[in-house]
């Protein structure tokens, strides 16, 4: 481990349904303030959740240098364009002397979003009701009156960092992973994996990704997993509160610009922060429940820690915990809630409750594949300001959940190591060791 | 020193069958598994022609344990694929795990098996989604939202959602075979198979685990997935050609791909564990390296990208171009894919490039997408094992200078082979693959 390469944060960007800048978001967190509201992209007024954390008056095309290069880009395609942009020009690496096979992407990206209106026209005009199936030859027929083929391809996954690497020149290894709600986290730490080994000095990482469409909200409300606190929208993401009754759907993107130590020293680049550690389990126990004691998540967090040459149990010199700031999965449902701290507690034993721990889902809401991008995104400013944004609406704390949630307001605190945790539906957990450097 | 990584394991599955004996069999004889297509009627579209499993050929209830039975109601034809793959590796390596009946396998511990997954976009099922639209009709004959919001949704089984997300695969594969190592999956097209065995490699290179299921599975045999590839103007126009015409790899009458459904999984192992069991290895992974081509627009490759990917894997395995003995080209049978690999092989082999022996999949299997560069290496592996080449086959006039006329099977004296993928999208891998004595 003594010889392994550090790996270093230069540039970091968001777009987020709080704002597209990392400054103003920022500001916002920190104020514990929300956006969530009623969804306006499609008529949602009679599902189950109406309301949802969207991104607003987003404009990609002014974050390119010349927008008909990339043709039509998908949603999830065109919030990563403006996040890689934040990240790329914050790290100076476009005035630098780069050989870009030396430059990689590591992406969480989810996949796009499918036309629906098309879709279901062109579905039901091949519908064959007495048969219960479509006519795929009429189906095929009429696609092509309805369902634009190019529209659909920008839609795959592989999009966002194809994308990217149009616009950077990148030449290096790309990856996309999905694991649905850790895939950003994962992202960042397999990234770091790939510098490690020497495949590429410099790596643009983090995830994008919307399910905000009739599909998306139509698969999470047949799973009962999102809030249908109809009547109250912003105070429906409610992480580790007695009343809590499922996550909050918001979408968007973070990236950020990682690098060797040795590359970024040798260009003088300004260095937000070191990645530490990196840790990555399966739960291998259920398609949708977590492992009741939360095996998989307590793994991945002692992994991380380890591979940080962190001792959970063995406080600084100075008295404080190894760790000074968590950012929670914090979904706002009750198995994660309750099973994520039940996590935290079994690693970090008697000190997990001297270890802020928050959860900005209670004011994004839920970024799917991006979440783990912008809360790791968030623990750079955290280190930055030595300022914790609130875990808002934990109003009620939940008696069973005894964490230090920095419940409605911020607090200023001595942070130089942060844990964030991300894990997945289907399994996967992901925790990112991050610290000042 | 690096730790070094072997495959002891191969679980392909295709239109050729279950299995590895099942695929070099076929190809010893040079029987392709291309047919008319019968999953859907492709008369809309023309290419009528796929590799599809003869239905009586794989059964996924017969490959899980009988505890697990009832979940593959959840499971769509691309998480079929996945779970018959990796109990077929798993046997294959010698391995034992909770998911295959095969008590003379060496027991691996759950916490060092990981597993990396290549998938697609998986497409819902039409018939299933159609079906529910037509209960949410409005005057005009199209979905009204507010019904389907209402009752509509309420026809899609609670768990819908998670048949088609694309970590399903990896979700279910590591519950069956307990796997609670690093789990990933990668969403890039036709390179998921090789990036999934370069992240397989580094993870054991860096000791997260002692092996991984590895590789990808996808099947876009359905009218959607079908159509978006039809879109981007991949598929040949096969109406007035057999089934064994289509795919005409390298050649100057190439018309386009055909589509598959497959890929695989393989068993890839650090050579430490692999001894210390006394299991068997197929090949040496000795050098892997991956490529972005930033220019792709949905179809096309790059040749300076694949050379670079195919020089930097050599680098990595610390070998000359002249310690190849064959490639394994993509060869998908699209001109201007194959014009970019044809281009790169001889840009890195020079003179030689004449008399590498290209060892061609596509014709036999179709295109399997995210599948389709595990059942490359799963036959290089045997290539190696076996010193001999299957037949090839190829119906085109090949006059590119490479070895991608038809012929017989037989003996080889293979040291080294490199596989390669070009992706839609642009990502390029290659691995190097060496002889075990």
């Amino acid at each position: 481990m003594s010889d392994r390469r550090r790996i270093v944060i230069t540039g970091a960007g968001w777009v987020t349904p709080m704002g597209h800048d990392l400054e103003s978001v920022w500001q916002r967190l920190l104020a514990g303030e929300t956006d969530v509201a009623p969804i306006d992209r499609f008529d949602a007024s009679t599902f189950p959740t109406t309301f949802a954390s969207q991104v607003r008056g987003y404009d990609w095309t002014g974050f390119v240098e010349n927008p008909t290069m990339h043709g039509r880009p998908g949603m999830h395609t065109q919030f990563a364009l403006g996040a890689a942009r934040q990240a790329w020009d914050a790290s100076g690496l476009g005035d630098s002397d780069l050989d870009r096979h030396r430059v990689g992407i590591y992406l969480g990206a989810g996949e796009g979003v499918l036309d629906f209106t098309s879709y279901q026209r062109t579905s039901l005009k091949a519908w064959n009701a007495d048969a219960g199936q479509v006519n795929t030859v009429q189906w095929g027929d009429a696609a092509s009156r309805h369902l634009d083929g190019i529209g659909e391809i920008e839609q795959e996954p592989n999009m966002p960092a194809s994308h990217i690497s149009r616009e950077f020149g990148i030449r290096g290894p790309v990856y996309n992973c999905l694991t649905a709600c850790a895939a950003s986290t994962q992202a960042i730490g397999e990234a770091a994996s790939i510098l490690q080994r020497g495949d590429a000095d410099v790596m643009v990482s983090g995830g994008t990704h919307t399910m905000l469409h009739v599909l998306g909200i139509t698969g999470f409300n047949r799973l009962t997993a999102m809030s249908t606190r109809n009547d109250s929208p912003q105070t429906a993401s409610r992480p580790f509160s007695r009343s809590r009754d499922g996550f909050v759907m918001g979408e968007g993107s973070g990236i950020i610009v990682m690098e060797t130590l040795e590359h970024a020293e040798a260009r003088g680049a300004n260095i937000l922060a070191e990645l530490c550690g990196f840790g990555s389990t399966a739960d291998a126990y259920r398609i949708t429940d977590m492992h009741p004691e939360g095996r998989g998540p307590g793994d991945a967090i002692r992994q991380a820690l380890a591979n940080a040459g962190i001792d959970p149990s063995q406080r600084l010199d100075d008295g404080r915990p190894p760790v000074h700031y968590i950012s929670a999965h914090g979904t706002s449902t009750s198995e994660n809630d309750s099973i994520e701290t039940k996590a935290v507690k079994r690693v970090f034993g008697d000190l997990a409750g001297e270890i802020p721990m928050t959860s900005i889902k209670s004011m994004m809401g839920h970024l799917i594949c991006a979440a783990g991008a912008v809360e790791f995104i968030t623990c750079l400013m955290i280190l930055r300001d030595q300022m914790i944004p609130p875990t808002i609406n934990l109003d009620e704390p939940d008696p069973e959940l005894d964490l230090d949630y920095v419940p409605n307001v911020k607090r200023e605190a001595a942070v130089d190591t942060c844990l964030s945790n991300s894990f997945g539906f289907g399994g996967q957990n992901d925790t990112l060791v991050v610290s000042r450097f | 020193m690096r730790r070094r990584t072997v495959i002891t394991g191969a679980g392909p599955i295709s239109a050729l069958g279950v299995g590895i004996d099942a695929h070099w069999d076929a190809m010893q004889s040079g029987q392709t598994g291309l047919g008319p297509m019968t999953s859907f009627d492709p008369g809309w579209y023309t290419c009528h022609v796929a590799g599809e499993l003869e239905a009586d050929s794989f059964k996924v209830r017969s490959v899980v344990p009988k505890s697990y039975r009832k979940a593959v109601k959840v499971m769509c034809r691309d998480v079929e694929l996945a779970v018959g793959a990796a109990a077929e590796a798993i046997v294959h390596s010698n391995l034992s795990t909770p998911g295959v009946d095969h008590e003379a396998g060496f027991p691996i511990t759950p916490e060092r098996l990981g597993c990396h997954i290549g998938a697609g976009l998986i497409a819902a099922d039409v018939n299933e989604l159609t079906s529910a639209f037509s209960s949410s009709l409005g005057e005009d004959g199209e979905v009204d939202l507010g019904t389907w919001g209402t009752t509509g949704m309420e026809n899609l089984t609670p768990l819908w959602l998670l048949k088609y997300l694309p970590n399903m695969l990896a979700c279910h594969v590591t519950i069956v075979h307990d796997c609670r190592g690093p789990s990933n999956t990668i969403t890039c097209a036709e390179s998921s198979s090789a990036l999934s065995l370069g992240e397989s490699m580094r993870v054991i290179e860096r000791g997260s685990a002692d092996a991984c299921l590895s590789g990808g599975a996808e099947s876009k045999l359905n009218p959607l997935n079908y159509y978006r590839q039809h879109s981007a103007g991949r598929l040949a126009d096969a109406r007035d050609l057999e089934p064994g015409d289509v795919v005409r790899p390298f050649a100057e009458n190439a018309l386009g791909t055909a589509l598959g459904e497959g890929g695989g999984l393989l068993v890839i192992e650090a050579l430490d564990h692999c001894t210390e069991r006394g299991g068997t290895p197929m090949a040496e992974v000795r050098g892997y390296a991956a490529t972005q081509s930033p220019t792709h627009d949905g179809l096309g490759a790059d040749a300076d990208d694949i050379a670079a990917a195919i020089t930097m894997a050599l680098r990595d395995a610390d070998l000359d171009p002249a310690d190849i003995d064959a490639v394994v080209p993509f060869g998908c049978g699209i001109p201007v894919v194959d014009r970019a690999e044809a281009e790169a092989i001889k840009r890195v082999f020079g003179d030689r490039a004449e008399e590498l022996e290209l060892v061609l999949t596509v014709p036999y299997t179709g295109n399997c997408n995210a599948g389709n560069g595990t059942i490359q290496i799963a036959v290089a592996c045997r290539c190696l094992q076996e010193q001999a080449l299957p037949a090839r086959l190829n119906t085109g006039s090949v006059e590119c200078g490479l070895k991608a006329e038809p012929r017989a099977a037989g003996p080889a004296s293979l040291r080294n082979m490199v596989v390669l993928s070009a992706s839609q999208g642009g990502q390029n891998t290659a691995v190097v693959l060496g002889r075990c004595e």
